[in-house]
């Protein structure tokens, strides 16, 4: 533990306390709320910002307390901590500012805002855990403190979804406690490392360290929406546009990716896991997962229904790079987990305003959407053509190095895998475009609100224009040594090694 | 010198306490508070002590055993201190506010028996955890079982009366049972202290009939499957800070006891099977107890339901720390969770009397609405709900490690099934009650207002029952440092 260790702490507490204290502000304090949100999230802002600065210049940190005897908690920010809690903090500002114009007006705010926060804390804690013990109780977190997000409004539809959720997520977690106390009993507590921390187990023990990787992708893998545990997903979808935002993009799926990540990066080691033979049979769960969550995407008529399956598809991504061994597959899975966040929360806040603004839900509704909301259109449009791929944007670039790795690592299926999944993309994310911008749109929308001057409320505006920018940026200057691509490559030379 | 203070703060206090809350009744929450913060200081006191120096041993009058009465404070014996001093704390400021809410004839009434006899209830689960000889446990034991049954008659009417009548007949045959096995035991080894027993038992063990007797005895007080048919009406049907006292504290009383014979003074007797037949026994009531409360319709009887289930889980104890590979992981693992479950469980059923108070009903399917008008209970019950689960943070989480690091240890996969699907099933009941905090629908129906300090106690209790993962490797040394020298193992055979 060192002074510098106290900023990770500062990262959660600022959420943390932010929570907390909205807890106890009353329904109508509107304005209280909004600032205090606004100084949590930017706060956390400035310190992950002083954290990357503070590794930049050399230093390093952690931070730990005893949590049994011999068995620390203890928080890192190694490079992977790095890259995904600068994406969700970055992303939270954004979607809090986007939270806080969807919810205007309705009821439990206070309630909501609390949960949300706790909920970020959980992510970040995720994302700098140090150790399976902490990793495990952060993510345990993630799952107490996201239900009564999905639950949020309080009807029958909600309330089965999220029994649903819970249901799902606590078996995964039982899996995964079950493989974290198993995996302690070998080889005592595990602190990440890169290339691995069971390099000792492997001569003695590959039978059992089979079934800890299964074990560890199951429990997991809830979260991750492989299929065929992806159930809950689909089903969730009733919670607030911005809650779905968070889910997909940088909390529940994506903690579940970062986690697969992180288990076979820092825990087994790829080259390790490789050797166990395990790592083919994950990237063929990967591989139909990617097929699956696609086909089904191209039947859904609701807009979030249909970007949910494309979530359950497009996560696997991810997945299916860190299960093919080699560096260039690496880099593509890693750099699809900024990517696909960037893309898929500038997709769920456009479908936000689509139904805020428009009372607009189904796919079929959206005739000529592109006329009255021309910018959210807009940012729509570009995280859509990111998402199938289209260069220069952010999904080319992870589709390309998920191409080459593949092709490096003699995986010639993948190719086709990936180009049947970018046709399928197409296929369902070209007929919405077409419609918004080319059809002529109705005499009447479902159910307008006007917001005066602009096309809806400019806080329900600024963050899909903001996150549909980082689109942009993340695939414009991907190859500068200064974009996420850039840090991806660094992780990945770590990994394996001189 | 500081353990005599100590148990002038420990016993005498409480007892003087009760004493005179009989004679001045409106004084009694005064007087519990004197009690309460002696307790804390001749507690701090002792823990001290066995940090620095292991156990402590106070010889009553300067005789020692086996002429006269040894009193002992070792690490087992101040962690359960330490558990009865908050929960008990808690329950007194709790019920500063609770009887006076009815302003009748009737809550004066109950107020005026109930001071005298929890804080005397209090003084014999101090004593009791201080004995260090069989038949003492066996006098405070007695104490601590006509205290319960007392309480548990004060809320009157016919249900209450016909359950605590059940709960006295229960009580009184059980203590007979030990008390036999005590005369039998004292018969064969010419003594009753623990220590002494234990030096001896290699060469003149006790006998198994005596053993058996104590046993059955003790495990029908703690509500042991099959034994445990007693305990949800006795424990529903009181009022809410009496079910709390029934559920965390009374139980474990036994539980100690239960304790002290199989891992000290009769240790040579805990053979492999004795020690997975209690196992089994504590898997059959975590399946039951969890089935049965995912039934209930009434919250009270939920939770106490919930207790049968969490006691099955006291006694995974057993099978654990017997093995000399698992002993120190099982062992604390099974007292961490057994003081994670006394706050829990007295943090749910005082907001239950929250909720029993505020709108008159506790009615599980239509609490719907009525819970929005109670938020601060609503999140005592969230959070003790956590730490029931075993989800980490929380006290909970950190006992159901241990255990399961045990289980792995000692490479039995059966109990470590056992464990995890418990926590699903806990799970599932909890999420029942607690789903009613989110749903849509009728305005809150409050019809009367909770005082803020019986929320905010609830509140507090389930903060430190969710919380205390976070430190638990200090209960963990605790226990270590303490551990009678008859059980090296439990000290640490294997360290986690």
């Amino acid at each position: 533990m060192n002074i510098d260790g106290l900023v990770l702490l500062g990262i959660l507490l600022s959420s943390f306390l932010t929570g907390v204290a909205i807890f106890f502000l009353n329904e109508e304090s509107h304005r209280l709320r909004t600032w205090l949100n606004l100084l949590g999230a930017g706060l956390k802002l400035i310190l992950v910002a002083a954290l990357l600065w503070g590794i930049y210049q050399g230093h390093e940190y952690s931070f730990s307390i005893d949590f049994l005897p011999g068995i620390p908690l203890a928080l890192g920010a190694d490079a992977h901590s790095v890259l995904f809690v600068t994406l969700s903090t970055v992303l939270w500002f954004w979607t809090t500012l986007y939270a806080v114009g969807y919810l205007e007006g309705s009821p439990h705010r206070s309630r909501f805002f609390g949960f949300f926060s706790l909920c970020v804390t959980a992510t970040t804690g995720i994302a700098l855990s140090a150790n399976l013990v902490t990793f495990l109780t952060f993510y345990e977190l993630l799952t107490v403190t996201t239900y009564p997000l999905v639950v949020h409004r309080g009807t029958e539809d909600a309330m089965r979804g999220g029994r649903i959720y819970l249901a799902y997520t606590m078996l995964g977690g039982t899996v995964l406690l079950l493989a974290v106390v198993w995996l302690h009993g070998l080889a005592g507590p595990i602190a990440f490392r890169e290339r691995g921390a069971i390099e000792s187990l492997m001569a003695t023990r590959r039978g059992e360290l089979q079934a800890l990787f299964m074990l560890f992708m199951i429990g997991i893998g809830f979260k991750a929406a492989l299929v065929p545990l992806h159930g809950w997903l689909p089903k969730a979808m009733v919670a607030p546009a911005p809650v779905s935002a968070l889910l997909h993009a940088v909390a529940v799926v994506k903690a579940g990716a970062f986690g697969i990540v992180r288990i076979v990066h820092d825990v087994f080691g790829i080259e390790n896991a490789a050797k166990l033979g395990v790592l083919q049979p994950l990237a063929i769960a990967a591989g139909v997962t990617i097929l699956y969550g696609s086909l089904l995407a191209l039947f859904q008529d609701g807009l979030k229904k249909r970007l949910a399956y494309s979530t359950v598809s497009q996560v696997s991504y991810i997945v299916l790079g860190t299960a093919i061994l080699g560096p260039l597959a690496t880099i593509g899975g890693l750099v699809h987990l900024v990517h696909q966040g960037l893309m898929k929360i500038t997709l769920f806040f456009g479908a936000g305003n689509y139904a805020e603004t428009l009372g607009i839900h189904r796919v079929s509704e959206m005739n000529g959407v592109g006329r009255r909301m021309p910018w959210t259109t807009a940012a729509f449009t570009v995280a859509a053509l990111g998402m199938i791929g289209l260069p220069p944007l952010a999904g080319h670039v992870s589709k390309s190095y998920l191409n080459q790795g593949a092709a490096a690592a003699g995986q010639e299926w993948v190719a086709i895998l990936l180009a049947a999944s970018s046709l399928l993309n197409a296929a369902y994310f070209l007929p919405i475009l077409w419609r918004a911008w080319f059809m002529s749109p109705p005499r009447q929308w479902p159910h307008e609100h006007a917001f005066g001057r602009w096309e809806t409320h400019w806080m329900l505006l600024a963050a899909p224009l903001v996150t549909a920018g980082l689109v942009l940026w993340a695939g414009l200057s991907a190859e500068s040594s200064f974009s996420p691509l850039a840090w991806v490559k660094l992780i990945a030379a770590r990994e394996y090694g001189p | 010198m500081t353990f005599a203070w100590a148990i002038v703060l420990l016993v005498l206090l409480p007892l003087a306490a009760a004493a005179l809350s009989f004679a001045f009744p409106r004084r009694g929450g005064w007087l519990a508070a004197g009690a309460a913060v002696g307790i804390g200081v001749g507690t701090a006191q002792l823990i001290r002590a066995v940090l620095a120096d292991g156990a402590q041993i106070h010889q009553v009058g300067g005789w020692g055993a086996p002429l006269g009465i040894d009193l002992r404070a070792d690490g087992l014996a101040v962690w359960m201190l330490l558990v009865a001093g908050i929960n008990g704390a808690a329950v007194a400021l709790y019920s500063s506010r609770y009887f006076g809410m009815e302003r009748s004839e009737e809550g004066r009434h109950r107020e005026r028996y109930f001071w005298p006899l929890f804080l005397f209830l209090w003084t014999a689960l101090n004593a009791l955890f201080l004995s260090a000889d069989i038949f003492n446990l066996y006098v405070t034991l007695e104490m601590l079982g006509f205290a319960a049954v007392m309480l548990a008659a004060l809320a009157g009417g016919r249900d209450a009366l016909a359950a605590a009548m059940r709960y006295l007949l229960v009580s009184l045959s059980a203590s007979l049972f030990y008390l036999l096995g005590v005369a039998l035991v004292y018969g064969q080894c010419g003594t009753v202290d623990l220590r002494l027993l234990a030096a001896q038992a290699p060469a003149q063990p006790a006998p198994w009939v005596a053993l058996a007797l104590m046993t059955g005895g003790l495990a029908t007080k703690t509500a042991l499957l099959p034994m445990h048919f007693w305990l949800p009406p006795a424990h529903a049907s009181a009022p809410a800070p009496v079910s709390a006292l029934l559920s965390a504290l009374v139980v474990k009383g036994s539980f100690y006891i239960l304790l002290r014979l199989w891992f000290e003074a009769f240790q040579v007797r805990m053979t492999p099977a004795v020690a997975q037949a209690l196992g089994a026994l504590g898997a059959a009531a975590i399946l039951w107890g969890s089935i049965s409360a995912l039934r209930q319709a009434r919250l009270k009887l939920l939770i106490a339901h919930s207790t049968v289930a969490q006691i099955g889980y006291l006694f995974l104890l057993f099978p654990r720390a017997a093995s000399p590979k698992a002993g120190f992981l099982g062992w604390s693992g099974g007292l961490i969770l057994l003081g994670a479950h006394a706050c829990a469980k007295t943090a749910m059923f005082l907001t239950a009397g929250n909720i029993l108070h505020a709108v008159g009903h506790d009615r599980i399917k239509d609490l719907e609405g009525v819970t929005r008008g109670l938020p601060v209970s609503m999140f005592a019950f969230g959070l003790s709900a956590l730490s029931l689960v075993g989800l980490p943070p929380s006290g909970g989480f950190a006992g159901k490690w241990l255990l399961l690091s045990a289980g792995v240890a000692q490479g039995q996969w059966w109990w470590i099934a056992m464990v995890l699907f418990g926590s699903l099933l806990a799970a599932a009941y909890v999420v029942r009650v607690l789903t009613h905090a989110f749903t849509s629908g009728s305005k809150p129906a409050i019809l009367n207002p909770i005082p803020p300090v019986m929320e905010w106690t609830a509140l507090v209790l389930a903060i430190v029952a969710a919380g205390f993962g976070l430190a638990a490797f200090w209960p963990a040394e605790l226990l270590r440092a303490g551990a009678p020298q008859a059980m090296p193992f439990l000290a640490g055979g294997a360290a986690p």
